[in-house]
């Protein structure tokens, strides 16, 4: 399978089951229109005679020998033969966890997934020291052979529940040597408590943090709110610069959010490189279809040429040797994750789980508050591994849109959670999100082709 | 080449038969938290 593109100015050809990304002429654009295996040796003659009315007939012929060549040496039109892979796709063991220390928050942001931190469960909670320890140790107990693991403090807002995160990594830590384990720590937070002790903490203890904030001020204060219903942009700027500077700019995401009310996104992260933060990530909006600023297929057309002038901005400030990363732009096409990694995805519900303040175990912490899919608790050691192997069995093999789907080694069967909130079934592609993703995809690839087709022209 | 630039060097069919050992980041829980790009996480076998 391939999937061709024009975008940029360039025309780009994705071979989907090895990952080839090749850069292709006109000719070859059309011809590929024409061709697929099994191939012969010399061009069949009803296709050079289609092509030759556009085309120069020798031009046609070594193209297609470049085709086939390529063909031979698998990285184009190559089989996908790793569905036997995703057979073997078992319950793995745990080594991620989304730690909701807090389920309170202290802004009121309208779009909120977990509805301004109580996730839509009317009680807002702290985790217990006692809570926490056990969930770290549900991890190290069910994290098999895994070395890394990683646990994040979440909320609503984790700086609520200071004393308690502080208490948890020193406690995780303490028990790192015992099992032979390390932990990366994360944390994402509104920045509305953060102070300079708290910032040296997570710059010596956090292996990442996420700084949410939605861009300009404007933006940000429309729906990033206060509980008096005044915006949190001056309050958390300055702190988060000071943190970023303190951490050295490494290994930080400025987040943020974007909905129908900043279409022109890109101008958000252009806003917060200016402002000094070049780590940038923006999300669209996941939310019931009816609210006002809902993503709907109706923003798909803006949303597409926003993520392309977002590509081309990147494109401009690289060439001026201003360098940004945007979150979903990122992309390693040598050293990527292997083929096994990209055929389940994020892992939530196999090898990454949600813990509530109650204890309860949720496979991310989109599905907290989703009774059909507690896992457990654990506080009375229940654990329903069923629930577990539906998810290790949910990749891109047993996702029938994403079979076909020319990007699904890239997103891997998108977010579970996003297919359960729109379409019921964690197994069902939710198109919104994959039409974006796609759209990411090919932006993210032209990136990576059009600097590649520079260095090309620097060594001419 | 005339026609065609082939701008990555890896085969991603290569990284099946020994990949899985499980050691990467788990992707969503670095900055996105509300969907899924797995493309764009590193090896760290």
């Amino acid at each position: 399978m391939i999937h061709k593109y024009k975008l940029n100015g360039l025309n780009i050809v994705l071979d989907v089951h090895s990952g080839g990304v090749h850069l292709v002429d006109e000719i070859t654009y059309d011809l590929l229109d024409n061709v697929e295996p099994p191939f012969e040796e010399e061009c069949p003659k009803w296709v050079i005679e289609k092509m030759m009315r556009f085309h120069d007939e020798r031009d046609v012929v070594t193209s297609y020998k470049e085709i086939v060549k390529l063909y031979k040496e698998g990285i184009l039109f190559s089989e996908d033969d790793y569905e036997k892979f995703a057979a073997y796709s078992v319950a793995s063991p745990i080594k991620a966890m989304c730690l909701l220390v807090e389920q309170d928050c202290n802004l009121r942001c309208e779009y909120c997934f977990a509805e301004t931190g109580d996730y839509g469960l009317g009680k807002r909670m702290h985790m217990s020291f006692e809570t926490g320890k056990k969930a770290m140790d549900f991890l190290l107990e069910n994290s098999g052979n895994r070395e890394n693991l990683e646990l994040d403090f979440f909320g609503g807002e984790p700086l609520m529940n200071w004393d308690v995160v502080k208490q948890l990594v020193e406690y995780g830590r303490s028990r790192e040597k015992e099992f032979g384990k390390r932990f990366r720590f994360t944390v994402t937070t509104n920045g509305m408590l953060l102070d300079r002790e708290k910032m040296d903490f997570i710059n010596r203890e956090m292996s990442n943090v996420v700084l949410s904030v939605d861009g300009r001020k404007e933006v940000n204060d429309r729906v990033r709110k206060r509980v008096d219903g005044t915006g949190c942009y001056d309050r958390i700027m300055d702190k988060y610069k000071e943190l970023v500077d303190l951490r050295k700019n490494e290994n930080y995401y400025v987040r943020g959010t974007f909905t129908k009310y900043n279409l022109d996104f890109a101008e958000d992260v252009l806003h917060l490189y200016n402002e000094g933060f070049d780590q940038i990530s923006a999300e669209p909006v996941v939310c019931e279809p009816t609210m006002s600023y809902a993503l709907t297929e109706k923003e798909l057309p803006a949303i597409f040429s926003e993520y392309e002038r977002l590509a081309n901005i990147i494109l401009e400030h690289d060439k001026q040797g201003k360098h940004f990363n945007f979150f979903h732009f990122m992309l390693d096409l040598d050293q990527g994750p292997c083929a096994i990694k990209r055929l389940r995805g994020c892992g939530s519900g196999n090898e990454y789980v949600a813990i509530t303040p109650e204890g309860d175990i949720y496979p991310c912490h989109q599905f907290v508050g989703i009774e059909k899919y507690k896992m457990g608790n654990l506080n009375d050691g229940t654990f329903n591994t069923d629930i577990k192997k539906e998810f290790a069995a949910a990749h891109i093999y047993s996702k029938e849109d994403c079979k076909k789907c020319w990007a699904k080694f890239y997103c891997s069967g998108g977010c579970n959670a996003n297919n359960y909130v729109y379409t019921g079934n964690i197994l069902t592609a939710h198109k919104l999100s994959c039409e974006m993703e796609k759209k990411r995809l090919e932006c993210a690839i032209m990136i990576k082709a059009a600097k590649a087709a520079e260095e090309l022209d620097a060594e001419v | 080449m005339k026609h065609i630039i082939t701008i990555n060097k890896a085969n991603l069919k290569n990284t099946a038969a020994k990949g899985g050992c499980g050691k990467c980041q788990a992707s969503c829980q670095s900055a996105c938290k509300t969907s899924c790009t797995v493309a764009n996480q590193k090896c760290e076998k």
